[in-house]
């Protein structure tokens, strides 16, 4: 028997007053693998990954990690998953009053009993990992750019290692370059580590680059589901003008010309 | 499968075999320290040799101490080579592979660094005045400015504002002077028993709530409620970069924003002045009737006299210079927020007790100049 997926939604229901935002949403992410969700603006990608990360209530449905489901998990066991996520918020949200590395030392000072020397080799690691300059660790947010404020909330989002990774436009606002390095970066990080990621982005070439899968937010569902491959060839027309609209289209070409190679 | 970091140092001839074992991740927490120290003690001065395949994990902090423990073997002589690593394993200790971290600067400490932060807040009180004038300035070119033409008035801003410093500030005013009044009255008929002066009460309480204390106190409930209002806004406002959209939209903060808060300010605070005198008035009788047998009916008579316009006059007088220091220490410290929560919060404490202490200061030169000019 396979492995139960690393996550898995069911059913997922969530209302905002008189609107039904999830409408029966069934997901799963298995492990080991870059799930690209993608979805027009105010389809409720955010409220999905909001839900999944226990931040918003829903009305109805179930989440099961590694088959287990979240619900009825004891607030320990559930503290104990919730430390092997990693997340990636779209605006950073860094402590404001703290240096990027004690945003980074923060999560493992509440949560592991390691030597302050440890702590904070292992925090100007991830800084490096993420591609950070040494000296930004002593920098506060206020003092960052937007691509350095994205790398340091990733470094925080990795400094427990987790096993998952849920990321919110992770390269939205980065240069083509600092977006291509990120990718890269996210690449090499899921093949070592094994990582499982959830990405919501609507970077194209992240989804070419890096996703396994891409999920479709549509209706309060995922309406359709599977690698970039199997989308492309789909005549659903919201999928068609996203994957073959103006900014698609130069995009589908370069993947026409790489795929024989 | 082991759930913690092994390490088992084996002699072989010649050489030194270490191996690692389990899951050499972050959940160990300080066992990978401990483990790993063991490793770095070694004691052979011969060749050791770092065998990772019988690892069973391993994340980046693991890799991080590994390859911590491969170099310091190595720069002692000792060997220090890594043999059977997994293809991932090998990739994460070349991702995460060991540099020195410079430590930290301690601290400043001692006397020398406090003399110099008491010296540097002189400094910066001193600061605090010349920009806190030089603001008045600006306000009032401003204020000119947009008097000579009404179609600049922000009235619906001004109302809004006048709306939530004013009526709903006025239940948390009636009350404080209220109770005030109450108290004055209160020692007032005990302490002037002894003289069997009790029915002077009612001087007491007038000249005391009218003159000085329901301004006073009016100021400080408004330093706290509307003061720290207009910081913690202003403040927020900075931090999202709204006061620079105002200004690429060729607008003044000071005309758009401050403006109106000042004026409401100025308004409601002689308002909620008067509230809280004839609060205290009613809070004064109330107890005089109690105690001392005062009837209503006497307190005002006996009103007639302590309460002259004058004295109600020199109170009321004092509100509007309040609301101008409030209002302008209030949005100068809103426009000094910088970036994170932290300085948001310092600024509003600022905010407070500088409005606070303004307003008592304030107070003493009205009494001085009252004083000189027998008011």
């Amino acid at each position: 028997m396979s492995p139960p997926p690393a996550l898995s939604v069911r059913g997922l229901e969530v209302v905002f007053g008189e609107h039904k935002v999830m409408d029966g949403l069934d997901l799963d992410i298995w492990r080991g693998e870059v799930l690209g969700f993608v979805g027009a603006s105010g389809a409720g990608k955010s409220v999905l990954t909001r839900t999944i990360l226990g931040l918003q209530p829903k009305q109805a449905g179930t989440i099961e990690v590694d088959g287990r489901d979240l619900d009825a998990m004891s607030p320990r066991e559930r503290g104990r998953v919730e430390r092997g996520w990693g997340v990636l918020f779209q605006q950073g949200a860094l402590f404001s009053s703290l240096t990027v590395r004690q945003n980074v030392e923060a999560p493992m000072r509440e949560h592991l009993d390691i030597s302050p020397a440890l702590r904070a080799e292992l925090a100007m690691l991830k800084l490096r990992l993420v591609g950070l300059p040494p000296d930004a660790g002593a920098k506060f947010p206020s003092e960052l750019s937007g691509g350095m404020i994205k790398r340091a909330a990733l470094a925080r989002a990795l400094a427990l290692d987790p096993g998952v990774l849920f990321l919110d436009e992770p390269t939205s606002g980065l240069d083509p370059i600092s977006a291509g390095e990120f990718d890269t970066l996210i690449a090499t990080l899921q093949a070592t580590l094994g990582l499982t990621v959830f990405m919501v982005t609507h970077d194209l070439d992240s989804l070419y680059a890096i996703c396994d899968r891409v999920a479709v937010l549509g209706g309060g569902k995922v309406s359709s589901i599977g690698t970039i491959a199997q989308l492309l060839k789909s005549e659903e027309p919201w999928i068609r003008e996203y994957f073959h609209g103006v900014r698609g289209e130069g995009r589908t070409r370069t993947a026409r010309v790489r795929a024989p190679a | 499968m082991s759930e913690t970091p092994t390490a088992e140092i084996v002699a072989e001839s010649g050489a030194t075999r270490v191996a690692f074992g389990g899951l050499w991740t972050i959940e160990a927490g300080g066992q990978l320290e401990a483990v790993a120290r063991k490793v770095d003690d070694l004691p052979e001065a011969g060749a050791a040799v770092l065998d990772l395949s019988g690892l069973d994990g391993l994340d980046t902090a693991g890799a991080w101490v590994i390859s911590r423990t491969r170099d310091r073997l190595e720069e002692s002589g000792r060997g220090g080579q890594i043999v059977g690593a997994r293809p991932e394993h090998a990739t994460l200790l070349r991702e995460a592979a060991y540099a020195p971290v410079e430590p930290l600067p301690p601290p400043p400490r001692g006397a020398v660094p406090l003399l110099a932060d008491m010296g540097e807040s002189v400094y910066l009180a001193g600061r605090d005045i010349v920009s806190g004038l030089d603001f008045l300035g600006r306000i009032v070119v401003v204020g000119g400015k947009a008097a000579l033409r009404p179609r600049r008035w922000r009235l619906t801003s001004t109302f809004y504002h006048l709306e939530h410093m004013g009526l709903r500030g006025a239940p948390l005013i009636l009350m404080i002077n209220f109770f005030v009044g109450v108290i004055v009255a209160q020692q007032g008929v005990v302490q002037l028993a002894r003289f069997g002066a009790s029915t002077l009460t009612v001087n007491l309480v007038a000249i005391l709530t009218l003159r000085e204390l329901g301004v006073m106190l009016t100021s400080i409930m408004v330093a706290g409620r509307s003061g720290s209002a207009i910081t913690a806004e202003l403040g927020a406002m900075n931090m999202r970069e709204e006061i620079d959209a105002l200004r690429v939209m060729a607008l003044d903060p000071l005309e758009a924003l401050v403006a109106p808060r000042l004026i409401a300010l100025v308004i409601a605070l002689p308002l909620l002045t008067f509230l809280g005198d004839i609060s205290a008035l009613i809070g004064g009788m109330l107890v005089t009737w109690g105690y001392a047998g005062v009837s209503p009916h006497a307190f005002w008579g006996e009103l007639q006299y302590p309460a002259s316009i004058e004295r109600f006059v020199s109170g009321l007088i004092k509100a509007p210079f309040m609301a101008i220091a409030i209002g302008i220490i209030a949005s100068l410290e809103g426009f000094a927020v910088q970036g994170s929560a932290e300085s948001l919060g310092k600024r509003v404490t600022a905010s407070v007790v500088k409005s606070i202490f303004t307003v008592i200061l304030l107070d003493g030169a009205f009494a001085l100049f009252y004083g000189a000019v027998n008011f």
